[in-house]
């Protein structure tokens, strides 16, 4: 296999931009995430932070960067380790979803559009164990893989002002959960009880890049209780370790 | 404990610091103040941290009254201020006593000024940061009897370090600082040389989240993966629209980023009005 070595360069005077191929792949994300995690201990987690998208590692300075040179040679030198990516710890969590016709405001059209029933749609939905690649967009937006082909659908062609928050959304290729109100222009099929961002914790999301999720379908009435139960503070979130 | 009382909000003025930095990683924009050498400078000249709270003022200030003694710099666009009666200067240290009142009038140039004030304002730190920001701090803007605090402070006059120079140069240039893009090397030679010889000029969709140029670039480039974004990165939209990413963007996006500003490039640009015009000058990147 040929060593892809990443590109390497300077983004404007306070980070520094690591790009890989331009894919999506979990494979790919693995590798992205096992150097992200060495390229966060040269530095003091205070004064560089160091993030991940699909392809791309960002190491992001709170000032100027002082010597550029030897930061560039220091992130050059880590990719000179070997990409064991068994080492990527991670969780999958359980992400429940009503999927009533009351929050799923799209599910007719789609079954309409896609000739599924709307049973067909949920449980294509809830089949696969999604990837969170990163986060971005909105604070506690999770960039997700794995939707299932029969569920590709294109966006509103216009977008609505207002989504409500926990709305499970579906635009082209990816599926995801909208973490407050927001506009937007996705296929809604359903909504999600959880609070994915809280300013008020010190570790404000309860899922990292990594991790996988598996959306679980719940009637109202269970939504409702979970409701509840998150606002109170005392939901337990279903999690299970499972490696990368 | 003292008060800033807002008797007249003024256009849209905030409380920012250097920003929420390490949420990057929670899709948190940084935010943070849209000039950090005018902030910097102010704070610097009260002996504060460079990075303390300041309130970032916008072409129109507020009215304030303050309700103890402290001392206070104004930095960046000059607003014409005043306390009580009396014209005042920027960037340099004024004494306010308990009563006082501070208002702005007439811009004569830049678009944000930054007041300063000793020890730095008081107010909520959230996710590390006391800069505002919808949907993360309280407020998003000052308006009409708020009350923003800060530590009274009786000591005397303090020198100012004498080395401690204002240079006003970025204000009035239209030489905007950039480096290439990580998709610069995408387009052609006649949108390169577009870039590099063109006068561009300011949307008025410019705020703290994008500044949009109102010249559009012809553009046949396809949208990147998802990839990171900073304040100062300029992305190129399938319309050919330029939109230069300020301190609250989002944290990342699908454009092509064709420039990337500098730390100069980026308060030069924040300091510019709509219908404003910029050139880009290209600096060498590595």
């Amino acid at each position: 296999m040929s060593r892809n070595l990443p590109q390497i360069s300077p983004l404007g005077d306070n980070a520094i931009l690591v790009q890989f191929e331009q894919i999506i792949s979990e494979e790919l994300l693995n590798k992205v995430l096992y150097y992200r995690n060495l390229i966060q201990q040269i530095y003091i987690e205070q004064k560089v932070e160091v993030i991940n998208t699909y392809n791309s590692i960002l190491i992001n300075y709170f000032v100027t960067i002082e010597d550029v040179y030897s930061d560039l040679e220091a992130i050059k030198k880590v990719f000179d380790q070997y990409n064991d990516t068994k080492n990527i710890e991670s969780s999958i969590f359980e992400i429940p979803v009503c999927y009533d016709l009351n929050f799923g405001i799209d599910l007719e059209f789609i079954a309409k559009e896609k000739n599924l029933e709307i049973s067909e749609i949920i449980s294509l939905h809830m089949q696969p164990e999604y990837r969170v690649y990163f986060m971005g967009f909105l604070p506690g937006f999770l960039y997700l893989g794995g939707l299932d082909e029969k569920l590709h659908i294109s966006r509103k062609s216009q977008p609505r002002m207002k989504i409500e928050k926990g709305a499970v959304g579906i635009g082209e290729n990816q599926t995801g959960i909208y973490p407050k109100v927001s506009p937007g222009g996705w296929q809604i099929i359903g909504n999600c009880p959880l609070n994915f961002f809280d300013k008020n914790r010190k570790y404000p999301t309860l899922i990292s890049a990594g991790d996988y999720i598996k959306f679980k379908s719940v009637d109202r009435e269970e939504y409702d209780r979970i409701k509840l139960q998150v606002e109170q503070g005392n939901f337990q979130l279903k999690k299970q370790d499972r490696n990368g | 404990m003292g008060e800033v009382k807002v008797l007249q909000p003024g256009l849209f003025s905030s409380i920012q610091d250097y920003g929420r930095f390490g949420n990057m990683k929670f899709g948190v924009p940084a935010s943070g103040v849209m000039d950090r050498y005018a902030a910097r400078t102010a704070n610097l000249m009260l002996r504060n941290n460079a990075n303390d709270a300041v309130l970032e003022i916008t072409m129109m200030g507020p009215k304030l009254e303050f309700t103890a003694a402290t001392k206070i710099v104004i930095s960046g666009a000059y607003l014409s201020p005043k306390l009580n009666t009396e014209e005042v200067k920027n960037n340099t240290i004024l004494e306010i006593a308990k009563g006082d009142i501070l208002s702005f009038g007439r811009r004569a140039y830049g678009c944000r000024a930054y007041l300063a004030i000793t020890g730095g304002f008081t107010t909520e730190k959230v996710l590390g940061s006391k800069s505002w920001y919808e949907g993360i701090s309280k407020y998003q803007k000052l308006e009409k009897d708020l009350v923003i605090s800060y530590k009274e402070d009786l000591a005397g006059r303090i020198e100012t370090n004498a080395g401690l120079k204002f240079n006003e140069d970025y204000l009035k240039t239209s030489e905007v600082e950039v480096y290439e893009g990580p998709e610069f090397k995408f387009l052609s030679e006649t949108q390169k040389e577009h870039l590099r010889n063109s006068t561009f000029s300011i949307d008025q969709n410019n705020n703290r989240m994008a500044i949009q140029l109102q010249e559009q670039l012809q553009n046949d480039l396809k949208p990147i993966i998802t990839g990171p974004v900073v304040p100062g990165t300029v992305q190129l939209t399938p319309s050919g629209k330029l939109i230069v990413l300020m301190r609250d963007c989002q944290t990342t996006g699908g454009y092509p980023r064709i420039l990337q500003l500098s730390d100069k490039g980026i308060r030069t640009i924040a300091q510019k009005l709509t219908n404003e015009n910029i050139n880009f000058s290209f600096q060498q990147s590595l």
